[in-house]
């Protein structure tokens, strides 16, 4: 009897510990981030360029840029070496030798500011500053053709850059092979 | 004294790999870690150690306990090591491969699991590391590593797959089975249900996306899907029971089983929930499947069955009369339920047996007794998994994909077996 009345006891106190602890739903673990530090770490974005930050870049100042950091590995006219090859190669996606680069391959414009800004120059990331990252974003584009020589790139003109293969992606459709 | 003990400074192994070429056989296995050591020593000759010698370890004691305070393979074992391919334009973005024809069982050890890196190896102190949940949450959080250690904790043992293993092209020109599907490991993995941790901050019924970021010179990112993150989806510290390596991600990673190894972001710092993915470069201009009609997919997440026989594999010899073939099957889908293998190029094919563990998502050994009679042949296995999917060959997979596709070429590798027993690859 005395042991029924524990083990009832024991299953009565764990159901409130259960309870109260489902009721919290957490552990209680770490700390809130301050909005300053969401903002020091919050580098993604997106394909419609939402969280493209302030600032501004021209074609002439991203090839001073690019030549001066760029170029060792991408090639002056960005066609390649160490580095990808960033130009030219549109229109050729569907023959045998596809040429993928920013200009042929790259569905959105603004994830060459998200790249750029995150991972590149390869010996330095994230020493650039945003006026500089649209200037490179506004070469390499130029490079390619898609924006004209006097082209500035922003938050407003960047997401405005139509990528020649933004419809090429389909879904996953595999299993494909019977 | 003290030289004479120490393993490797005389070179019994370039005696008996003499001996065996001499005798027209190469054992598979064990002879590139001869060629090593017989290498480093000059290849002196020693007389056999063996009956009715009495070795010459057993004379003298041998070395003190703790004299290696962390552990070390055999000095004879220093072939064992992961392959860098030689051709790389740099090595900080690039792959080495584990050397899986060396290696038995289903665990890859820490030392040899692959590595492919996107802006080369941080060393991260594991004090100063946080990791940020934010996005569509109820509650931001920032967690220190003690603080994510004391969550409710799992440990799985899961194979992790490059999706490029190997590109279409290089299935005609590796050598090895880790030059053909050596960018794929396995281990037991430990650490917190991310599923966990997005209960503790309450996600809002918006979100269908988590961008996972590194920590690295990349800044790697990668989007996944929510429901991968309320699934299996683990926050991993611990591989093989100790720390993971710096090569795999330390002090903290993301691990999604049977996704492309892309995805299981390492150095993890950041979980960024969202309605729509980030369409970051590496889930855009890479790790998208090119097509013959110039389309690329996208969203190629889950890494198909397959299977390689590591035993015979390609530069191995084999000797006429019993070998057994065994090799590695694994399915991002689910558990491996078959391996055929066939010893007659394709023409009929019989169940392996395989090992347990049979595990969900994990590396499945299989074996298959053979006596080889001398004649040239191909062996070839092919995995099937609880779907039912069969591995298909190339050249199934090319009649539908094409040859740019690159990434998740899963395809059946031949080995040919030729008169004088030499294995080599059956694309070349």
């Amino acid at each position: 009897m005395a042991t029924f009345r524990r083990a009832g006891l024991v299953s009565v106190s764990l159901a409130l510990l259960a309870s109260s602890a489902h009721a919290e739903g957490r552990f209680g673990f770490g700390r809130a981030p301050s909005a300053e530090e969401i903002a020091g770490w919050n580098i993604d974005i997106d394909r419609e360029g939402r969280k493209l930050p302030p600032g501004r870049g021209s074609v002439a100042q991203g090839k001073a840029l690019f030549e001066a950091q760029c170029a060792g590995c991408h090639g002056a006219q960005g066609e390649g070496g160490i580095g990808d090859r960033l130009a030219g190669g549109q229109g050729s996606l569907a023959t045998p030798k596809p040429v993928k680069t920013v200009g042929s391959f790259w569905p959105y414009a603004p994830t060459l500011y998200d790249y750029i800004y995150r991972a590149m120059p390869m010996n330095a990331p994230q020493s650039l500053k945003p006026d500089e990252v649209y200037a490179l974003v506004a070469y390499v584009l130029n490079l390619n053709g898609l924006v004209r020589d006097d082209a500035v790139m922003d938050a407003g003109t960047l997401p405005a850059v139509k990528m020649p293969n933004r419809d090429g992606f389909v879904p996953d459709p595999r299993p494909d092979i019977r | 004294m003290r030289d004479e003990a120490r393993p490797g400074a005389t070179g019994p192994m370039a005696r008996s790999r003499r001996q065996i070429l001499a005798a027209g056989t190469a054992l598979v296995g064990g002879s590139l870690a001869g060629r090593a050591v017989a290498a480093e020593t000059g290849g002196t000759d020693t007389p056999p150690q063996g009956p009715p010698q009495v070795p010459r370890w057993m004379k003298e004691p041998g070395a003190d306990v703790g004299s290696e305070l962390y552990g070390q393979p055999s000095p004879y074992e220093k072939g064992v090591i992961r392959n860098v391919p030689k051709d790389g334009k740099q090595y900080t973005s690039a792959a080495s491969r584990t050397p899986l024809q060396e290696l038995d069982g289903i665990i890859t050890p820490n030392g040899l699991f692959y590595e492919r890196h996107h802006g080369g190896i941080p060393t991260i102190d594991p004090a100063g590391h946080r990791l940020m949940i934010h996005g569509l949450v109820e509650r931001p959080l920032l967690l220190t590593m003690d603080e994510l250690r004391r969550f409710p904790t799992e440990s799985h043992i899961y194979f992790l797959e490059c999706s490029g293993n190997p590109g279409f092209e290089a299935i005609r020109q590796g050598k090895t089975a880790s030059d053909l599907v050596g960018l794929a490991s396995c281990c037991e993995w430990t650490g917190v249900r991310l599923k966990t941790l997005l209960e503790e901050v309450g996600v809002k019924p918006e979100a269908r996306w988590v961008v996972a970021e590194g920590a690295d010179a990349a800044a790697l990112t990668r989007s996944v899907p929510l429901d991968k993150c309320l699934d299996d989806a683990l926050l991993v510290f611990s591989q093989n029971g100790e720390r993971l390596r710096p090569q795999q991600g330390y002090p903290l990673r993301l691990l999604l089983p049977g996704f492309e190894g892309n995805m299981s972001v390492k150095w993890l710092r950041r979980l960024n929930v969202v309605a729509e993915l980030a369409y970051s470069r590496e889930e855009t201009s890479k790790y998208t499947d090119s097509m013959p009609d110039g389309t690329a997919r996208q969203f190629t997440f889950v890494m198909e069955a397959k299977s390689i026989i590591t035993r015979p594999s390609g530069t191995q010899r084999i000797a006429k009369g019993f070998n057994e073939i065994t090799g590695l099957a694994w399915s991002g889908r689910g558990r491996i339920t078959g391996v055929e293998v066939s010893v007659d190029g394709g023409g009929s094919w019989q169940a392996a047996r395989l090992q347990e563990p049979v595990l969900n998502r994990a590396f499945t050994r299989f074996r298959l007794p053979w006596t080889w009679d001398g004649q040239p042949t191909t062996i070839l296995s092919r995995a099937i998994d609880e779907t039912g999917y069969v591995q298909p060959s190339f050249a199934d997979l090319t009649a539908i994909r094409g040859m740019k596709s690159f990434y998740h070429n899963n395809a059946i590798v031949p080995w040919r077996i030729a008169a004088d027993g030499e294995v080599s690859n059956g694309y070349v």
